[in-house]
Order: C-alpha cells, then sequence, then structure tokens
C-alpha cells in the first residue's frame, strides 16, 4: 500500500478563524477513508483545500508524492482527482448525458479547430466519451433519466448524477462530500454498495465525508474524526467510534453515546 | 410523435435526428435558395438585413445563451468586424474572400482581449464593463480619423469574389446568396461547437463555475474562446452590415445597436439558433410593420402622413416586457410548446416546462 493522498500539518484560517488545523493525514491506495465531525468541523473545507479552490496558509497536500498546490483548479480533475458537492452543483440547463459527458472533458484530445469542424477524428472522439458515459448510466442505472434535464429531476436522482459525473472522469482518488445525505434508506444501501463496487471493481480510492455512521461503517476501511479544525481520532470506524474524544465533541460528556453506535 | 430507434451513438451525434428532420431543413434551405425568384427585390433585401442579423445574433448567442456570458457592447464587434474588412480591402488591397474572414478573425481577436481582463466579472459588473469597451470603440473610430475617416465614415466597396462584382443595389440576388451561404456555415459551426467538449465546456461555465472547476473546465479559457467565437461571428455580420449599408461611420454601430442585439436574443428564445433567427425576423420586419400599419391607418383615417419618432423602438420595448411576462424562454420557447402539444395530444400536461425551483448553491465559491 503507498500513500496516493497525503496532507501534511494543513492549516487554513478565514480571518481570525481557524477552519483547518495543522491536519496531516494520508489516504492509502485502494481504500475507503472517511472524514467524520460535527458540523464546521472542516470536512468540507478540506475538500476544496484539495480540489484547490482555497489555499492553505501552510502545510502541503501531495497527490502521489508530487505538491498540487502549484496546480490550479481545473488541473486537479486532469491529475485524476474527482468530487462531488454537498450541496449538488450539476448543470442545471443540460441532460444527464450531457452532464456526464462534461466529465470527460479530462480526456478531451481533439482542438479548437478541429471541433469547430466536427472532423472524423472528433466524431471518433465523441463515440468513445460515450460509451465511457454509457457504462457509467449502466453501472449507476440511470437509462432511464439519460435524456432528462437535471431542471426536472428529483434530489435523489440528482445526487447519483453527481456521482456519475465524477465517475465519468475515471478518476483515481474520488471526493466524496456528503453522498448519502438527504437519501431515503434504500437510497443510502445502493450508494454503500456502489461505494463498496467503486473500490473494488474499479479500483478507484474513495475520500469521503460522511454524517450517516452506519454507513460509514459499513463501507470505510478507516475514519478521521475532526472537531473544529482539529483532528481528534484516526482509525478503523470501530476504534474511532469508542474514542472518548470523538465521543466529547459530540455530546460533550463521557461514555458510550447511541448517536454514535 | 415520432419516436426514434437509436441503433448507434452516432444518432445522437449527427446533425439531423432522423431523416424527416433533415428532409424539412432540406426544403427550408431550398426556399431560402430561391427566394429572389419568390420575392421582389424590396423584400429580398428585407430578407439579406434579417439574415444577417441572425448572423450577428447567432454571435452573441455563443456568449450569452451557450456561455451565460452578459455583453452589453456587442455592437462593437460588428464595427471591429465593419472596419477591418473594408480596411483591408482598402489600405492592404486585399480581395473580399480574404478580407472577409480576416476581418472576422480581426474582431475574434479582439473578443479574446476584452474577455481577458473581464474574466472574473459576473452578471451586471460584465454587462457594464463591455457597455464601456462599446463606447471605447465608438470613441477609438473617431479618434483614428487617419485610417477610419472618423464621423465622416466609410464607404464599402462593392464584394468582388473572383472577377465577379457584387453590389447590394447592382444585383441584389447574388449578394443574398453570399450572406445565405455566411449564414448556413454560421449554423454549421455553431451546431458543431454545441455537440463537442467545447460546447458542453461552455454550458458547465454556463451552469456552475465552480462545479466546471472540478471537472477539469479551464474556466478562464473557456470565457476567452467564448468570446473570441462570439465576437468574431458578430465580426462576419458587421462586415456583412457594411457591405449592406454602403457607407458607415462609428454612428452605425452605437449602443442602441448592442441592445437591439441583446433584446433580439432574448425574445427570439436564449440557448437555441432557432432563437437568433426568430429574433433577427422580429427586427427585421418591425420597421416595414409599423410602416405598413401607419398606411393603413392613415389611408383609413384620410389624413396626410404621420410621423411618430421613436415609434419602432417603444414597440419593440413593449414586445420585450410582454415576453419576459408571459414567454421568458423566447419565441422559440413558445413554437417547441406548441409543437409538444400536438405532437402529445391529448396527452400534454400545463405544467409541462414549469421549471422547478433549483436547490441551494454554493454560490460563495465562485
Amino acid at each position: 500500500m503507498t500513500a496516493l493522498l497525503e496532507l501534511e500539518e494543513v492549516t487554513l484560517r478565514f480571518g481570525g478563524v481557524t477552519a483547518v488545523d495543522k491536519v496531516s493525514f494520508s489516504v492509502e491506495e485502494g481504500e475507503v477513508f472517511a472524514l467524520v465531525g460535527p458540523n464546521g468541523a472542516g470536512k468540507s473545507t478540506l475538500f476544496n483545500l484539495v480540489s484547490r479552490f482555497y489555499d492553505p496558509a501552510e502545510g502541503d497536500i501531495r497527490f502521489r508524492g508530487e505538491s498540487i498546490l502549484k496546480r490550479a483548479p481545473h488541473e486537479i480533475a486532469r491529475l485524476g482527482i474527482a468530487r462531488t458537492f454537498q450541496n449538488i452543483e450539476l448543470f442545471e440547463q443540460a441532460t444527464v448525458l450531457q452532464n456526464l459527458l462534461v466529465g470527460r472533458q479530462r480526456h478531451r484530445r481533439g482542438n479548437l479547430v478541429s471541433e469547430m469542424l466536427f472532423t472524423p477524428f472528433v466524431r471518433a472522439e465523441e463515440r468513445r466519451h460515450r460509451e465511457a458515459v454509457e457504462k457509467v448510466i449502466d453501472f449507476l442505472d440511470l437509462q432511464a433519466h439519460r435524456e432528462q434535464y437535471i431542471a426536472g429531476l428529483p434530489y435523489g436522482v440528482r445526487k447519483v448524477v453527481e456521482l456519475g459525473r465524477a465517475l465519468a472522469i475515471e478518476p483515481t482518488l474520488l471526493l466524496l462530500d456528503e453522498p448519502a445525505s438527504g437519501l431515503s434508506v434504500e437510497e443510502t444501501q445502493d450508494v454503500a454498495f456502489w461505494i463498496e463496487d467503486i473500490k473494488t471493481q474499479m479500483g478507484i480510492t474513495v475520500l469521503m465525508v460522511e454524517h450517516d455512521m452506519h454507513l460509514v461503517a459499513s463501507v470505510c476501511d478507516r475514519v478521521l474524526a475532526l472537531a473544529d479544525g482539529k483532528m481528534l481520532a484516526l482509525g478503523t470506524p470501530r476504534e474511532v467510534q469508542g474514542h472518548p474524544r470523538v465521543i466529547e465533541a459530540y455530546i460533550g460528556a463521557h461514555g458510550r453515546s447511541k448517536v454514535m453506535a | 410523435m415520432r419516436t426514434v430507434f437509436k441503433t448507434s451513438y452516432d444518432a445522437d451525434i449527427n446533425l439531423f435526428r432522423h431523416r424527416a428532420q433533415a428532409g424539412w431543413y432540406a426544403l427550408l434551405a431550398l426556399l431560402a435558395g430561391l427566394l429572389p425568384w419568390l420575392v421582389n427585390v424590396f423584400w429580398l433585401g428585407e430578407a439579406t438585413n434579417m439574415l444577417i442579423w441572425a448572423i450577428a445574433g447567432m454571435g452573441l448567442m455563443v456568449l450569452v445563451g451557450q456561455t451565460g456570458q452578459a455583453s452589453l457592447g456587442h455592437a462593437a464587434f460588428l464595427a471591429v468586424g465593419c472596419y477591418a474588412n473594408v480596411l483591408y480591402q482598402q489600405k492592404l488591397g486585399l480581395p473580399f474572400i480574404l478580407s472577409f474572414p480576416l476581418g472576422g478573425l480581426t474582431a475574434a481577436l479582439a473578443g479574446v482581449l476584452v474577455a481577458i481582463p473581464t474574466a472574473r466579472l459576473h452578471g451586471l459588473y460584465l454587462a457594464i464593463a463591455t457597455l464601456a469597451i462599446s463606447i471605447l470603440v465608438d470613441d477609438l473610430i473617431v479618434l483614428s480619423a487617419p485610417l477610419t475617416n472618423g464621423v465622416q465614415g466609410l464607404y464599402a466597396p462593392p464584394i468582388s469574389i473572383f472577377g465577379l462584382t457584387i453590389d447590394r443595389y447592382g444585383n441584389p440576388y447574388l449578394f443574398y446568396w453570399v450572406v445565405l451561404v455566411v449564414a448556413v456555415l454560421v449554423v454549421l459551426l455553431y451546431r458543431n461547437i454545441l455537440r463537442t467538449p467545447l460546447g458542453r465546456a461552455f454550458a458547465a461555465v454556463r451552469d456552475s463555475e465552480v462545479s466546471a472547476k472540478a471537472m477539469g473546465v479551464n474556466v478562464a479559457k473557456a470565457k476567452a474562446v467564448s468570446f473570441g467565437i462570439s465576437a468574431g461571428i458578430t465580426g462576419l455580420a458587421g462586415a456583412l452590415m457594411g457591405h449592406f449599408a454602403g457607407i458607415f461611420n462609428n454612428e452605425t454601430f452605437n449602443l442602441l445597436i448592442s441592445i437591439q442585439l441583446l433584446l433580439m436574443i432574448v425574445i427570439g428564445g436564449l440557448g437555441s439558433i432557432h432563437g437568433a433567427f426568430f429574433g433577427a425576423i422580429v427586427v427585421a420586419i418591425l420597421p416595414q410593420a409599423i410602416a405598413l400599419a401607419r398606411d393603413a391607418v392613415t389611408g383609413a383615417l384620410g389624413v396626410s402622413s404621420i410621423a411618430i419618432p421613436g415609434l419602432e423602438t417603444a414597440i419593440f420595448g413593449a414586445i420585450l416586457i410582454v415576453f419576459i411576462l408571459f414567454e421568458p424562454a423566447g419565441i422559440y420557447g413558445r413554437w417547441v410548446k406548441i409543437r409538444t402539444y400536438f405532437e402529445l395530444f391529448p396527452f400534454y400536461r400545463r405544467d409541462m416546462f414549469r421549471r422547478q425551483r433549483s436547490y441551494l448553491r454554493t454560490e460563495r465559491m465562485r
């Protein structure tokens, strides 16, 4: 096992607030790694740091041993890091198919002129992109929604489309920001199966933020608990759930809680 | 309703959905080609004018409808295309067949130059910045009088293609066909943009910049490319406008033209090629319709002809207000609804096209 993504002493401040305080961890290749913690713990902020939407004040973020801090946000996807958003960020005025095809930007090989003239090469590329996207549609059972506009889709389907769009990138590392938030029990179960398959069949490493501890316990190999931007505990889901500092951060008292069980 | 049985991905990649659709467009192309035999010279001139506006509309549509960037200064690119085309012919002695695409390229370059400093501006602020550029170009034309002849303006020479002289008044048919060919080529170019990663990158920037970045779209570059293509197409329209008008100066491409262009594509229907054409029909037909209506009214009342200054602008504004209130999707949107009604008859539901309220979006990260 080698470290795919490493964060070293990463610190981010918004004015006087330290949103992320010297956080260090590494995600090993092939594992499912979860970030948990109460609201405002800095989980999503960490995602935005890896996506390069924010610049850390201190520390380093390395992907495959190479610092990504010199990279622009749009280069992150090209490295093979895909992400979803907590508040769905789909392209509303486009169909599901078009949304998934945007995920193929990383694999774009035509240039401006060849695309404007629609050369046979561009057509062949389009077929290739479509094939890759169809695989994702098959995997996530989105066939029924292929031609529908996002603006008319229910929340649960949007959530799946977002996952699909990230998969269309064909990433090596997938960042999922609360993949099960707002989903029903069955839908959450689907997400659990998908994450399992993404890990074992596609060989994609997953880093996710999630509040649903059942989901975390069932699919994650390791968990990092955060509170107020600080690291609390790192280990297997069981270890982290039982960690006294984690329990204290959630309910402010000692003793094993039902909230975390 | 026609059910298309798709047996290959090409069914979605091709220009037409099915043979019947291709047939209808072939018929339209044939009609457009034969128009000189169908209407008199006056209406042919109006059709030519409409096509030029449609080309300019498509130019602006790439930017506003596809990429979601507002521009209140597209008359500037009309001017750049127009002046560049004529100056290349007059000062460098280039033939039309070279000066015309070069004029478009010059406008495209101007578009990219505008996009670089304005890449971080959004919505209203971008509209104000482009407005300023429009005013700036107006002033630049006056200031560089040795080249542009300032407020006196320039004459557009007759077009000469391989020894064939094409003049709007001398042989309006040929001029119409030149404009028609350009319009068809621009439509093809536009369609190709829409069905390639380029067009999807534009749509991504329009709908969610933060998400576009996460998908690997270089947002600043996509905006610059969009500005370039948009300004280039508009520049071509500007060059044709110059030849159509015969004489032009800085006033030809004033602020009102920019606004009219923007209103035109809103009335036509944002985000569609059809919209640019529908909008252009309204813009081109309106003055004639008003004139005809006025003649009818004065004739019926038995009074001498009355002219009301600003009537055209007022009616245009009224039409816009009606559209924004009752049909924000424009003429094309209304057309799609009517078509769907008949295709699905009797299963059309009233709320079929009602947009659902969008969910919370991460606006704090642009």
